[in-house]
């Protein structure tokens, strides 16, 4: 992947992407704020100016929208990453996450960026921390957590057919459906991204 | 690039069913011609002159010291032959525009060509529907509608007469871009309001384009309004555009024009600018007969009758994979 590296007049460094080098997962800024490309189709008349009819993902807001390139024009790039980093603790103001590389290296996450990972947080669990600009724009957690039941009525033992269900809050304050049979204080497998009782955990 | 490679990469993308169609189809469009006397023709792929269309990029060639092209179309040499004398003639070739990519859109791709004199674009227009009915082996729907028709039903505008305030804010709002280019913002529109609004299974031409349009059709009068339109049309199949046609411009001084034009834009572009063709101008300067001429896609065509979807499924071997 080559990308045209520009000297602004800051003198920092910005690099560039055209749209023939656009492709799923590209980072980019649009608008000032920092996009994934979700999809790229390429648009030409025969004998007419061609485009790029491209599909982005909002990193800050999630929003997916639809924009149209000239073919040719080039927009910057975001300098966005995805790290593992492991929960450590929340002071209340930040929730601070660790590299897992060795280096012990702490970034700070603002209750916006953990916004949708915050019912399955657990320490030392790893979650995806996406940088911007160094600075965590999101964390994504693992498809799969396993959490403390703090609160449920009683099992109903032997129960495990007639698939009825409770609610039951979770260490993190999250509450999720579990069925009848399952008790208190009992550690289960969660699906984050349906938030759906998955299993006990083993 | 890090992408991973499939493992199947060395394996062709078509499948042979595909294959297959594609060689029954060289063969009708054989018979077809054949059938017809028009003469089957060979042109230079590589050429010392590039087409200068500022929308349409050749591939350079590294060929001693002087740069050669490869051909986008092989229209400029067949026009040369028509000047000599050739009578009616069509070439089966393979083209090459750089940097086009897609699902519609293989950098290389396969080009049916043919030049009618006597025609104008009407009678041309029929006998593209004529081989479309012998390569499918039935009747064809078919429908004619004017540039500006098709606008005012599918875009619900004029596009010969709107102004071009109101064009990009029109534009500004349906796609969240604009330009100060009135053809490219036309251009966005016929491709992703218009084409697309047209009933796939009745072969539409498109006719009378803007004349900012003509690229090598004359220019004359429309006979309702008495706009200034070009006769050139387009036919549209199955949700793309198939095919490209003009009632050709005999004019050398005119083509001339034309083509300082396309490289007046070119420059302002920073596109590169090659010489004109000059044994072309020769032709037209010594007389090239009234006629009409049209290009087919063929890998296209192929994904019509086939309905594949994305060019590559009619590719042995798409640009990815060559």
């Amino acid at each position: 992947m080559s990308r045209a590296r520009l000297k602004t007049t800051d003198e920092s460094i910005m690099a560039t992407y055209s749209t023939n080098e656009f492709k799923g997962g590209l980072k980019v800024l649009l608008d000032g704020d920092p996009c994934t490309i979700v999809d790229n189709e390429f648009v030409k008349p025969g004998k007419g100016q061609a485009f790029n009819r491209v599909r982005l993902k909002n990193l800050k807001t999630g929003r997916v929208w639809e924009r149209t390139f000239k073919s040719g024009e080039s927009i910057e790039s975001a300098d966005v990453m995805d790290l593992d980093m492991e929960y450590v603790y929340t002071d209340g103001e930040f929730w601070h996450f660790m590299k897992t590389d060795g280096s012990f290296e702490q970034y700070g996450a603002s209750g916006e960026a953990v916004r949708e990972a915050q019912d399955w947080l657990k320490e030392q669990e790893v979650y995806t921390v996406t940088l911007w600009n160094d600075a965590v724009l999101t964390v994504t957690p693992p498809n799969f957590v396993e959490l403390q039941i703090v609160e449920t009525d009683p099992g109903v033992r032997g129960d495990t057919a007639t698939g009825g269900t409770k609610p039951a809050t979770l260490s993190t304050g999250a509450v999720v459906k579990v069925p009848l049979f399952i008790d208190n204080n009992e550690v289960i497998r969660v699906d984050t991204r349906s938030g759906e009782y998955v299993s006990r955990a083993k | 690039m890090t992408d991973a490679e499939p493992l199947d990469a060395w394996k062709p993308a078509a499948s042979f069913e595909a294959l297959r169609r594609r060689a029954s189809l060289y063969a009708d469009i054989r018979q077809f011609f054949a059938d017809r006397e028009v003469l089957e023709v060979d042109t230079p792929m590589l050429s010392g002159a590039m087409n200068p269309d500022h929308q349409i990029e050749s591939l350079a060639v590294n060929h001693a010291d002087s740069p050669r092209y490869l051909h986008t179309s092989p229209e400029f040499p067949m026009k040369r032959l028509l000047a000599a004398g050739s009578g009616p003639i069509w070439q089966l070739c393979r083209v090459f525009r750089k940097g086009e990519i897609g699902r519609r859109h293989n950098p290389e791709f396969t080009m049916l060509e043919w030049y009618r004199p006597g025609f104008d674009e009407h009678q041309l227009m029929q006998e593209v529907t004529a081989l479309l009915e012998a390569v499918q082996g039935g009747p064809v729907a078919t429908q004619v509608v004017s540039y500006r028709e098709a606008f005012r039903q599918q875009a619900g505008f004029d596009p010969l007469a709107i102004d071009l305030a109101e064009l990009r804010r029109l534009t500004r709002t349906r796609f969240d871009w604009s330009d100060d280019e009135r053809d490219s913002m036309l251009d966005l529109w016929l491709a992703e309001v218009v084409e697309p609004g047209l009933p796939p299974d009745v072969l539409t031409y498109i006719h009378a384009w803007p004349d900012s349009m003509a690229a090598l059709a004359r220019i004359e009068p429309d006979r309702d309004s008495g706009v200034p339109v070009a006769r050139r049309f387009e036919a549209f199949w199955q949700g793309m555009e198939l095919a490209n046609g003009y009632f050709e411009l005999t004019d050398a001084a005119e083509q001339t024009q034309r083509f300082e034009r396309e490289h007046r834009l070119r420059a302002r572009g920073r596109q590169h600018v090659a010489p004109m063709d000059r044994y072309l101008q020769a032709a037209l300067v010594a007389g090239m007969p009234e006629c009409a001429g049209v290009a087919l896609g063929v890998d296209r065509l192929l994904m019509a009758l086939t309905g594949e979807k994305d060019i590559r499924r009619v590719l042995a071997f798409p640009e990815d994979r060559a």
